[in-house]
């Protein structure tokens, strides 16, 4: 009897391995082979010999001055997206669960999670483009310029609202269960023993969110990082991101044999995701605690 | 554990190797020749023996050419019309030099590698070793300074760098200096980044000659651009017939055969004028080249054949471009006078930099060109 059930055991493990076998296969031959020739081409020089210089090129100042900006662009856009994304939770959970305000905003959050690069960077010029529709608008009803300025669109500084209008939804879908893990008996039994909001926010409801809360900006911090397209689509001079450093190193058709530069960056990019991505699960295992 | 582990890496791996099992055919013998070596015409005989080898073929991969750059959409359709037998496979058209060689490399082997390249000079003079030297019909007519001696790689068209520039939002620039007014806020492109884009390249180097420097000092042309940001003047989006039509970019440095075709295409729906600076003009020239290891030898060849006749010569030139032919079709009478003399005026002298100089700039760029536009 209890062999019997051991052996089926074990027979479900073996049959639930197989069953990740296509998708680990496709991990492998799509993610880790590619990342690691990728990083791999850091350490080679363009005769293919093995070399550190091309690493040590990651304190070249010009470099270091990308990776500042990546960074606080990507900070930027997760504390703003988090707060705000945060706050449109908390206005979620007045809302019953099933009913049809909740489900938009939690459909279209999924949608816009995901709404980035090339179509993202054309809403915006549509929009607040030079010729677009919010901008003509308000220099031709209010005299207002939008870009007195200069055109800071095309600039870091115009990445800022784009990453903003995706980080947001993510943080809604990222946060929510959260939220809603937070048990109303927990409310009761702080009423019951005397406590107000206050001391509910202050000793419960604070310290059962942090985690997830900090666990939420790391992805969102690690979303801005890694985000390509729609900086590609709007920011053509200069490559102030680290991504746009790799498609030049790629591509440069005027600064030659500088392909292995990208291998570099592409570690250094590696090593911080690694960093976040390993915050971010320690945190989640943390957060789990109080969502059973 | 241990052995579903195994297994996956023994899937892997046969779904690796069923991957990288790729056709590599080794270069058809047409009539007896060996199209991958032949240098010139003379190795096949007539051209009618070597548009036969071609057309045996049946196929040419061509890479990296935008269909409304110097005309190109005409000359692939006038190449299609003449031998019909002949497919043209079109590859990434708004790809930059660099990314034909790493095609090239990557694909290396398989039939859908390119047979033929595009490329900027910089480029070109880089990766002699993809190449195969070849001389087309016409060789002697092309000058000197335009083409490497074995035929390795070959100027094919080039122009002056030139602004281009919409009447109806900013008055008409003279001189490069004008374009630090204040009627050009927020409105002057170029056509990509320096540090990656032949043509944005081009446009740093016109601003230097233009600014007190040269082409062995590209600093005055930082410089310029620097005072264009602070003025707030200096626009950093990609420009493309689309912003021009939107009125997105009204003032645009880039090649002016270029330019010219920013006008025609938008003809009727948004003015745009060309102007070559006087002074000292900032030229340079594409080039030809035939990959060493093109799957379709003699198409590419004869592709080559069709560029440096009178007639794919003549195609360029419709597009704004200067065939590397010029001089020599105009002394023989058979360059399209029309198209020829409607060309934007030339500056008093031209300066084209050495391989050396573009080294040397591009370097200094890389160092300077983020931090100066910031």
């Amino acid at each position: 009897m209890k062999s019997g059930r051991q052996l089926s055991s074990s027979f479900r493990a073996t049959a639930a391995a197989l069953g990740l076998l296509p998708f680990a296969v496709y991990v492998l031959l799509f993610l880790a082979v590619p990342t690691l020739i990728a990083v791999g081409s850091g350490f080679v020089d363009t005769n293919g010999e093995f070399t550190l210089a091309t690493v040590a090129a990651l304190g070249d100042p010009v470099v270091l001055a990308t990776f500042a900006s990546s960074f606080w662009l990507s900070a930027l856009t997760a504390i703003v997206g988090a707060v705000v994304g945060a706050i449109a939770c908390y206005a979620l959970l007045g809302l019953r669960p099933d009913g049809p305000l909740r489900v938009m905003v939690d459909s279209l959050s999924g949608v816009l999670a995901q709404f980035g690069g090339v179509m993202l960077a054309f809403a915006f010029v549509a929009t607040i483009g030079i010729q677009g529709m919010i901008t003509v608008y308000l220099r031709d009803t209010f005299g207002v310029n939008l870009f007195e300025n200069g055109v800071w669109l095309y600039e870091t500084p115009g990445l800022i609202l784009p990453y903003i209008y995706f980080q947001v939804p993510l943080m809604i879908i990222t946060f929510m269960p959260a939220l809603q893990s937070l048990k109303p008996q927990w409310a009761e039994a702080n009423a019951t023993l005397g406590g107000g909001t206050r001391s509910y926010w202050l000793h419960i409801a604070f310290p059962v969110l942090a985690p997830s809360f900090l666990g939420s900006l790391l992805l969102l911090f690690a979303n801005a990082f890694s985000s390509y397209a729609t900086a590609a689509a709007l920011v053509s001079q200069g490559s102030q991101i680290v991504p746009l450093q790799i498609r030049a190193a790629l591509t440069s058709e005027t600064l030659l044999g500088r392909s292995n530069l990208a291998g570099a960056l592409a570690l250094g990019m590696i090593v911080v995701m690694a960093i976040v991505m390993t915050g971010y699960s320690l945190l989640q295992s943390r957060a789990a605690r109080w969502q059973r | 554990m241990k052995r579903t582990l195994t297994l996956t890496l023994a899937a892997a791996a046969a779904l690796t190797l069923a991957l990288s099992a790729c056709s590599s055919a080794p270069a058809p013998v047409a009539g007896g020749v060996d199209a991958a070596t032949a240098t010139s015409l003379t190795a096949f005989g007539e051209l009618a023996d070597l548009e036969a080898a071609a057309e045996a073929e049946g196929t040419l991969n061509v890479i990296a050419l935008p269909r409304d750059w110097a005309n190109y959409g005409a000359i692939l359709d006038a190449f299609s019309a003449k031998y019909p037998d002949i497919t043209i496979n079109e590859a990434s058209p708004d790809g930059s030099s660099a990314e034909e060689i790493a095609a090239a490399k990557n694909l290396q082997g398989q039939d859908t590698a390119p047979d033929v390249f595009d490329l900027g000079l910089a480029v070109a003079a880089a990766n002699t070793d993809m190449f195969a030297p070849y001389q087309v019909a016409t060789w002697s007519e092309i000058p000197d300074a335009l083409k490497e001696a074995s035929g390795l790689y070959t100027g094919d068209y080039g122009g002056y760098m030139a602004v281009g520039y919409d009447p109806d939002a900013v008055p008409a620039p003279e001189k490069l200096s004008d374009l630090l007014g204040s009627d050009y806020k927020g409105k002057v492109a170029i056509n990509g980044d320096p540090t990656q884009a032949g043509a944005a390249f081009a446009a740093v180097g016109l601003a230097s000659v233009q600014n007190g420097g040269s082409v062995d000092d590209f600093q005055p042309g930082i410089d310029f651009f620097s005072d264009l940001n602070e003025a707030g003047n200096f626009l950093k989006v990609d420009p493309t017939p689309a912003t021009i039509a939107s009125g997105e970019t009204p003032v645009v440095f880039d090649w002016d055969y270029l330019n010219v075709s920013y006008g025609t295409q938008l003809e009727g729906q948004r003015n745009w004028k060309v102007v070559v600076f006087p002074g000292t003009g900032y030229a340079g020239y594409y080039n030809q080249a035939v990959s060493k290891d093109a799957p379709h030898p003699a198409a590419a060849r004869l592709w080559q054949e069709f560029l440096y006749s009178d007639e794919g010569q003549n195609l360029w030139l419709a597009g704004g471009a200067r065939p590397a032919r010029a001089e020599a079709m105009e002394t023989a009478g058979t360059i399209d006078t029309a198209l020829f003399d409607a060309l934007p005026q030339t500056p008093e002298t031209t300066v084209v930099p050495t391989e050396a100089q573009a080294a040397a700039a591009a370097t200094l760029l890389g160092e300077k060109w983020a931090a100066a536009v910031q």
